[in-house]
């Protein structure tokens, strides 16, 4: 008995040790530094030559851009793969990078969580495929947010300069002005309620992206990111500006407790009972596609100001496309970048509601005088041009807003639930931001 | 136990050596399948997941052995210490509630005095059969103040109900989600092992004068003390384990239900979001340890008792 059951023990120790070994032996060793320049030469002949390129992206006008690009090299099969968005794209990305298997040859990457996969070496440099040579294509907000020195990590894919959307029929119904600076924002909010209890002038359940933006508008920099070294700081005077106006908002419950892009987000931008929306550029094409009932409606106008007559804008969201270090068949996967991102494919995406990161297409007279049939004919790429010329751009993220932003609602989310304020919230979102830097081997201070 | 065995001569069984040798491999041949199955699937995972928990991950600077510390850390995690904290609560109160109910179903069953007691039995059941993920969506969908059944019931009778999804409730609200689904499952439990009392203990207690409510004490719940135990362990391990209620609840109450609600969705949150697998691993054995001991515990008196 004791004989066999040692036999069997011995036997499980080694299926462990075994499987132990399989999961083991996936990790990467690949360094991507001390690459070889690769001509345009080289990449010609890739593209004769053909391949597969596997893409992760879920920006929707990447689909006829990867038809036209295939119809273009009839040798390239482009494999998109588009069914995730956000965190899950973020967590099978990062699973399949410390996996070392199954790593996508081009991912989409926003343009807040590009440092966390750059620091960590997830991702190729894509200067030595020329593509430096293509900074004063774009503007300046996306390109610092893809370089980092001499090297680049990703080409712009769009951009999120922010305007403030708004609801006409709403403010005309009850004769209230659209608000040009956030006093004024707080005052129609408060005439809006009134008006009708069912009326909110935004909804804001607790967003870190629209909390951040809002942040680097004010001009608070809380984030300051040099290297490893990081410091993570709410209590600067812009925060102050954001905290105090904001929390006048959620005290007197002006604000409708919803979430971004639920059912009843959809709802209440297409009943006016969400009067407002300030976000990126990037929405018109969603507005059409998720709200289409309420098509004449809205309006777009610039984001109001913290001093009446100024023009400080930020951006909110907006991607890259990059190239995962992992990733194989690197030429055609840089030139499928670039074609999308820098060629033809640009204006395919424009057509199809996409707002461009690059300077030509922004500054065009034909885009800039698009009429918007939903916006009632309005040239709100005018707003939204100009609002991208007035970002500011020394804003950073963290090397780690990925998880950051995950645990914005343990912490700021309070705020809206709770007595607690919303710069108590920041202050301990700011701790555990702090607590996660450092374990994760930043120097990371306040 | 072999090397001290007496002389042969003197053995009582001189045959047994040889054959109990050749016994034992053919039941390690019947059981070969299940423990090659079960090496896989079960224990290679859990020696992966010590090994895991040994280490440490960083952005910067990479992995390196660690030793305990990661388990150190877990002891003194705040955010662990009140994840368990509040499913311990959620076991206190929701356990009791959920087996008092399938309890008295089962024993209404048994009594016979039951009309449509298919019927009844099916329906208190059917619960069970939804997968957790669509009660719970469904659930959810009815707790909605804006859009769902709670909200309809405002709208409808002008009144202002407390809101099942806010940070107060919303744990009562999973509660009953879970009393919802399990009732039925506890209860056949408890009714199978009702079934099988012998006819002739209640002919005997009939004819001793003994009343329903005492046939109950005296015959019923101590015949059924270990299908009780079972129950109830199976119900401790269950909400150690609480993990798709509040996970798929989060989206409609972002705020309230926070990444470290309950052990296993911080060990989750750990892992996906923030990529720290290592420790990730060494809580999740830590609160598999606690849900071991505690479930012990519980076995150790409930069959002490019933001996």
């Amino acid at each position: 008995m004791r004989r066999t059951s040692g036999r069997l023990l011995r036997g499980l120790t080694l299926l462990s040790v075994l499987a132990l070994g399989a999961t083991a032996c996936g990790g990467s060793d690949d360094d991507s530094s001390g690459q070889k320049a690769v001509s345009a030469t080289d990449i010609q002949a890739a593209l004769k030559k053909g391949g597969t390129v596997n893409v992760w992206a879920w920006e929707p006008t990447l689909k006829t851009v990867a038809a036209d690009f295939q119809k273009k090299y009839p040798k390239v099969k482009i494999n998109l793969v588009s069914e995730r968005s956000g965190d899950k794209h973020y967590t099978a990305l990062s699973n399949a990078i410390s996996a070392g298997k199954g790593v996508p040859d081009v991912a989409q990457v926003e343009y807040f969580a590009l440092s966390q996969y750059s620091l960590t070496k997830g991702l190729s440099d894509l200067a030595p495929y020329g593509a430096d040579k293509l900074a004063a294509k774009y503007t300046p907000g996306p390109w610092n947010a893809v370089s980092e020195g001499d090297k680049v990590y990703g080409l712009p894919m769009d951009s999120g300069p922010m305007a403030m959307f708004y609801n006409k029929k709403v403010f005309d119904k009850y004769k209230i002005a659209v608000p040009t600076t956030w006093d004024e924002y707080v005052d129609a909010a408060r005439k809006l309620h009134k008006a009708d209890p069912k009326v909110y002038i935004a909804n804001d359940a607790g967003d870190a992206g629209f909390t951040t933006s809002m942040l680097w508008q004010a001009g608070s920099r809380p984030y300051k990111v040099d290297g490893t070294k990081v410091t993570v700081n709410f209590e600067d005077a812009g925060a102050k500006k954001y905290t105090d106006t904001w929390q006048k908002l959620i005290d007197e419950k002006l604000v409708s407790p919803i979430n971004g892009w639920t059912d009843d987000w959809y709802k209440g931008l297409g009943d006016g009972t969400i009067a407002t929306l300030t976000t990126g550029a990037w929405m018109p094409a969603n507005f059409v596609s998720g709200v289409p009932n309420a098509s004449g409606d809205w309006r777009a106008a610039p984001m109001p100001q913290w001093t009446k007559g100024d023009k400080a804008s930020a951006e909110n969201g907006g991607s890259s496309l990059a190239l995962p270090a992992l990733g194989k068949n690197k030429e055609l996967a840089y030139a499928f970048v670039e074609y999308a991102n820098s060629g033809d494919g640009v204006q395919t995406r424009i057509k199809q509601g996409a707002f461009p990161a690059t300077k030509a297409e922004l500054q065009s007279t034909e885009f800039q005088n698009t009429k918007f049939d939903y916006f009632g004919g309005q040239e709100a790429n005018k707003i939204f041009a100009e609002s991208a010329a007035n970002v500011a751009s020394d804003w950073s993220y963290l090397p780690f807003q990925q998880y950051a932003n995950s645990i914005f609602n343990d912490t700021v989310g309070k705020a809206y639930i709770s007595g607690t304020k919303l710069a108590a919230g920041l202050k301990s979102w700011q701790d555990a931001s702090i607590k996660y830097g450092n374990e994760q081997g930043f120097t990371v201070s306040k | 136990m072999t090397t001290l065995q007496p002389p042969a001569g003197v053995a009582r069984r001189p045959d047994r050596p040889p054959k109990r040798d050749r016994r034992s491999w053919t039941g390690w041949g019947f059981i070969g399948p299940f423990a090659v199955v079960f090496a896989f699937v079960f224990l290679a995972p859990i020696a992966y997941s010590i090994y895991l928990s040994l280490f440490r991950d960083k952005l910067i600077g990479g992995t390196s052995f660690v030793g305990l510390d990661n388990y150190k850390q877990a002891l003194q995690d705040d955010q662990f210490w009140s994840s368990l904290e509040r499913v311990s609560l959620f076991l206190l109160i929701q356990v009791p509630i959920m087996l008092g109910i399938a309890l008295l179903v089962a024993l209404a069953l048994d009594s016979g005095r039951l009309y449509g007691r298919n019927f009844f039995r099916i329906s208190i059941f059917l619960p069970y059969a939804v997968p957790a993920v669509v009660a719970t969506l469904m659930w959810g969908f009815m707790y909605g103040t804006r859009f769902g059944l709670v909200g309809d019931i405002n709208s409808a009778f002008d009144v202002t109900l407390p809101d099942p999804l806010s940070a107060d409730l919303v744990l009562a609200s999973i509660g009953n989600i879970v009393t919802w689904e399990f009732v039925g499952y506890n209860m056949l439990i408890f009714y199978s092992a009702l079934r099988v009392i012998p006819n002739s203990l209640y002919e005997a207690a009939e004819i001793d004068g003994a009343g329903q409510i005492r046939i109950i004490s005296a015959i019923k719940l101590p015949a059924i003390r270990g299908a009780l135990v079972i129950a109830t362990i199976f119900s401790i391990i269950g909400s150690f384990q609480l993990f798709n209620e509040p996970s798929i609840l989060r989206p409609l109450a972002r705020n309230a239900i926070t990444t470290d609600y309950t052990p296993n969705y911080y060990t989750y949150s750990l892992s996906f979001n923030g990529q720290q697998h290592n420790y990730s691993a060494a809580v999740a054995i830590i609160m598999g340890l606690i849900t071991m001991v505690i479930a012990y515990v519980v076995q150790l008196r409930g069959m002490r008792k019933g001996a």
